[in-house]
């Protein structure tokens, strides 16, 4: 299985234009290392592709090797129920090194969220259930590690580099209206 | 750590895996659970998932063995019993389980060499090699094999296929929506 069994949808966080031909969806993991790296190809990407490509993140906490992943995970939607989804995940790949609660309540507060409706809703898990809702999402559509990318519905097997993936981007086969 | 593609003077020992249908060889091997043996045919009737992999110490949180051991409370729901199985021998893999916070057994397939592997025809005899492919088994409960696959060294074949093949063999839907599994305090 290496296709996306979940279309993309309005309960998913998407940056770009739902016209655009190429859609990359990433299920990723904040707290991992690859995840770290891949962030900043995917952000040289999005920059060089504009509107010809749409992006759209998942969550996919690897818990047990990562146990500060389902937090930083839920804090992202929990900024994301305060429309700073997009400002705290850069952040918090940008500052692996610490995602400690602190830490990520600190990152919160710096990108612009209301701090107690914020940490109420981690501290409550209000979103931990969509949190749960990516992860399977990406388990049934054959992911086989983090990050695992999808391109028009089919998952990227090459390596996670500006310069693949911009080929990849470009010769990707055409969207079907549920990608 | 990449590995080289298999040479293609290679023959010899079959490497695409023994298929659904025949029977799954068994084996007593060591395993990281203290003072035991692990016995594929344990009288048990569970289930069995087989997670042949190359070598202890290739990344990890980015793998197969990640992405099963986090998946360990669906397939304990669905009553099967879940093994990574490799040639490194057990303190290997107490070390190897330890960093990377891996919680199913790991079976070693040490001594003698890759015997097991080889029975299940996934093991790489090639020039360099001597570690099993990634593979992955689904045995019943009545040691036959009911699914298996065999995936290209440098890409995991996921869970999905897997957890799809015991969710028919039980005729139970995965689950879920269990708590997750807290390790830290909370915030």
């Amino acid at each position: 299985m290496n296709q996306l069994t979940r279309p993309v949808g309005t309960y998913d966080w998407v940056l770009g234009p739902d016209d655009a031909p190429v859609t990359l969806v990433e299920y990723g993991d904040f707290e991992c290392v690859h995840c770290g790296r891949a962030y900043w190809q995917l952000k040289r990407l999005l920059e060089s592709f504009g509107d010809e490509l749409r992006f759209v993140f998942r969550h996919f906490p690897l818990t047990q090797a990562h146990p500060k992943a389902q937090l930083a995970a839920e804090a992202a939607e929990a900024a994301g129920a305060q429309r700073r989804f997009w400002e705290l995940h850069a952040r918090l790949f940008e500052h692996q090194d610490d995602l400690s609660p602190h830490a990520v309540l600190e990152l919160g507060t710096q990108v612009g969220v209301e701090p107690r409706r914020f940490a109420l809703d981690i501290l409550e898990h209000h979103h931990l259930a969509k949190v749960r809702r990516d992860f399977v999402s990406g388990v049934r559509s054959g992911v086989n590690g983090t990050p695992s990318l999808y391109l028009n519905g089919v998952r990227y097997d090459g390596t996670v580099t500006f310069d693949e993936l911009s080929v990849a981007v470009q010769s990707a086969p055409k969207a079907s209206p549920s990608h | 750590m990449s590995f080289t593609a298999p040479s293609p003077e290679s023959t010899g020992v079959l490497r695409h895996g023994l298929k659904a249908g025949q029977a799954a060889p068994d084996f007593s091997l060591p395993s990281t659970k203290a003072g035991h043996r692990v016995q594929l045919r344990d009288g048990s009737g569970r289930p069995t998932l087989l997670v042949f992999y190359p070598l202890d110490f290739t990344p990890v949180c980015s793998s197969e063995l990640g992405l099963f051991n986090e998946l360990l409370p669906q397939l304990s729901g669905l009553g099967a019993r879940l093994f990574g199985i490799s040639v490194d021998a057990v303190p290997t893999h107490l070390a190897f389980a330890a960093d990377h916070r891996l919680r199913l057994p790991l079976l070693s397939d040490f001594e003698p060499k890759g015997e097991v592997a080889r029975r299940y025809h996934v093991y790489r005899d090639g020039p360099g090699e001597g570690f099993a492919e990634r593979a992955l088994f689904v045995i019943d409960g009545g040691g036959t094999i009911f699914w298996s696959t065999v995936s290209p060294i440098e890409l995991g074949p996921g869970a999905a296929d897997a957890l799809d093949a015991l969710e028919r063999l039980t005729g139970r839907a995965a689950d879920f929506g269990a708590p997750l599994q807290r390790r830290e305090a909370r915030p």
